[in-house]
């Protein structure tokens, strides 16, 4: 059986202490929004930055790769799971969706 | 209510002073997050989707007025200002920070609230009854006897490390409240020639799959509740499946096993521990028996004849007939059409809180149904109560009727959740609402989970919704027919699912296929559905299929 391709994916977490949603970016810092994370569109790169991002235990926690589709305005979530943990829960307006730029 | 002693002071003030140096090797360094997770979940800390959420321990859902306030000063500083109440009797904030969670135990602890065992695979909050000490049809207080299990369970060495969590339930009433029949054990407190004894229940459950208790002792004495009791969940222990965590319930034990060798081995321990019990615990519970007395009534007059349609209607709904007849029990809905069941903003909860010290001797419940109770009102004091609730926004008269929604909080918080839960409640009630119809439909229980672990009670909903994740979207599985109550029975399955978009018609639809079928307006839904069956209700379901077919 084939193994399915690599899809483009992003490393994500949560913040140890607040717990917020997070991303790594390109500058190996930890973003709050999903257009700020670093896309890997290959498979090694990706488990290596996952690797590294997974040391940073006094950081975060929950470390892993999500999938992502790509978009004109940047990396967008490939499921509703992620969606909503991009934005924020929809019944009360004080997730990131509702945050003022 | 149960006052805390000086044990019990000193070992929550112990526990918590551990948790906040756990917390502080957590954030240094000292504990990687393996070693932490064990020790954050047996003090109720999880971390969810989009931060930590802390469930605090409402024990068998009974609050004092300074509890309540307490729950609203964490709401405000340390959350973002509400709290969900839960199906367990619970209370959990969904925002606050791993380092201020020990301070936010602290603050709990003042006034005898915790958050320990709420968590992980031991006995949790041990519920009952959210009418206990005031039902007009209670045979016997439930509350002592969930206090001295509360004691018993709480840090119990042997029952730490249990194959999986174990729920205990507890009721005084023949009509069952506390949706015994779907616990671990289940025990129905009753009175036998002059004798105060229980029936015990075990094997309930819901979650994957769904299972009604069996009876396994119909009257056990007062005074073996706890052996018995440690020997059910001794067995279990011993017994529990631990190879696949989808099997470890002790209903899949009692499945597996059969209810008569469980027995027997329960009797067999039973028999080894009885004698260790030497007493103790009968004079513990005479102590706790002695702190549930009842208030110090005062008479009330009747009401004059009311001319507010509102008022009186919210009287139908939402009160609930007294041991005495000049009092009331009244359930304040946490279920305004359109707004999230179960949470109360901090606000909200002082309200309560002033309201149960004016009007209810002190005291609050929190209902498995995510209400909160004022359990002792006077009549005459009916309409003041009611005038403070409508101008805080508590006021809805739709106890018990379609819009009065179990959900669990789905994927908007919950890691676990495969889809949301909480939309789909807010959309139903405002649908029904529109409608204008809520009334006339009557007592109707929707029960909605967003995953299979069915925190939402979905399985004994007489209309239940499962929000499950199929192919990368959001489906919803309706199940018909399921009871909670003493004539407990699972949901059967409807058919195929709905997606998100299309689950609010698909009720639309079955209810107004009840309103159709129905005998008459006595006829409830689930009465309805019995004497039916599945057969029309599907066919508004599914209507393009019902053409089809004929």
């Amino acid at each position: 059986m084939s193994r399915r391709p690599f899809t483009p994916k992003v490393v994500t977490a949560n913040l140890l202490v607040e717990g917020d949603v997070v991303y790594l970016s390109a500058a190996d810092a930890w973003v709050p929004h999903l257009s700020q994370a670093e896309v890997f569109e290959d498979e090694a790169v990706a488990e290596a930055r996952l690797l590294d991002a997974a040391r940073q235990t006094e950081v975060v926690v929950g470390v892993y790769l999500a999938d992502v589709t790509l978009g004109p305005d940047g990396p967008q979530p490939s499921h509703f799971r992620e969606a909503f943990r991009a934005s924020g829960p929809t019944n009360y307006p004080h997730g990131k969706a509702h945050e003022v730029a | 209510m149960y006052q805390y002693n000086d044990f019990d002071t000193a070992f929550l003030a112990t526990r918590n002073a551990q948790f906040r140096a756990q917390v502080e090797r957590r954030l240094d360094g000292s504990l990687t997050e393996d070693e932490f997770k064990p020790l954050r979940l047996m003090n109720g800390v999880y971390l969810q989707l989009h931060a930590y959420m802390l469930r605090v321990a409402i024990p068998y859902g009974t609050l004092s007025a300074d509890q309540m306030r307490v729950l609203a000063d964490l709401a405000e500083r340390w959350d973002k200002g509400y709290g969900h109440f839960t199906t367990r009797q619970n209370i959990q904030y969904n925002w606050p920070k791993l380092s201020d969670i020990p301070d936010m135990l602290d603050h709990l602890g003042t006034v005898g609230l915790h958050a320990i065992q709420t968590s992980g695979n031991t006995i949790r909050n041990v519920t009952a009854d959210h009418f206990a000490g005031a039902a007009a049809d209670e045979v016997l207080d439930p509350r002592p006897y969930a206090e001295l299990l509360r004691q018993w369970s709480t840090d119990h060495p042997e029952f730490q490390f249990l194959p999986r969590k174990f729920k205990i339930a507890v009721t005084g009433s023949p009509n069952d409240r506390a949706v015994v029949r779907a616990h671990d054990i289940g025990l129905v407190a009753k009175i036998v020639d002059g004798k105060v004894g229980f029936e015990v229940i075990i094997g309930g459950g819901l979650g994957r799959t769904p299972m009604i208790g069996k009876t396994v002792r119909d009257f056990l004495p007062v005074e073996d509740l706890l052996p018995y009791c440690e020997a059910i969940v001794s067995v279990y222990n011993r017994l529990g499946r631990r190879d696949n965590k989808y099997k470890a319930r002790i209903k899949i034990t009692v499945h597996e096993n059969g209810l008569d060798e469980m027995r027997d081995r329960i009797e067999a321990r039973f028999a080894e521990l009885r004698p260790l019990f030497d007493g103790i615990d009968q004079q513990m519970l005479e102590d706790i028996r002695a702190q549930f007395t009842l208030p110090a009534f005062r008479p009330s007059s009747s009401l004059p004849p009311l001319v507010d349609p509102a008022l009186q209607a919210w009287i139908d709904t939402n009160t609930t007939a007294h041991k005495r007849d000049d009092h009331a029990i009244v359930t304040i809905s946490i279920k305004t059409h359109g707004e999230t069941p179960g949470d109360a903003t901090a606000q909200q909860m002082r309200l309560m809180a002033d309201i149960a010290d004016k009007h209810a001797y002190g005291e609050l419940r929190i209902s498995h149904e995510q209400n909160v109770i004022l359990p002792h009102v006077r009549r005459a004091d009916l309409p003041a109560v009611y005038a403070a609730l409508r101008n805080a926004g508590l006021g809805t008269a739709n106890v018990g009727l379609a819009s009065d929604i179990i959900a669990c909080p789905g994927m908007d918080y919950c890691a676990l959740a495969t889809a949301r839960s909480i939309p789909v409640a807010q959309q139903i009630a405002k649908r029904i609402d529109e409608m204008g119809i809520e009334h006339d439909i009557g007592a109707l229980k929707i029960k909605i989970s967003g995953c299979i672990n069915a925190c939402g009670h979905h399985h004994v909903g007489h209309i239940g919704i499962l929000g499950l994740d199929r192919a990368g979207v959001e489906n919803y599985q309706i199940t018909l027919g399921g009871d909670g109550s003493e004539t407990a029975s699972i949901g059967e399955r409807a058919g195929p699912g709905f997606a998100y978009d299309q689950v609010v018609p698909a009720i639309e639809r079955l209810i107004l296929a009840y309103l159709e079928h129905r005998a008459d307006a006595s006829e409830t839904f689930l009465a309805a559905y019995r004497r039916l069956g599945a057969a029309p209700f599907k066919a508004a379901l599914y209507p393009q299929e019902a053409a089809n077919a004929a």
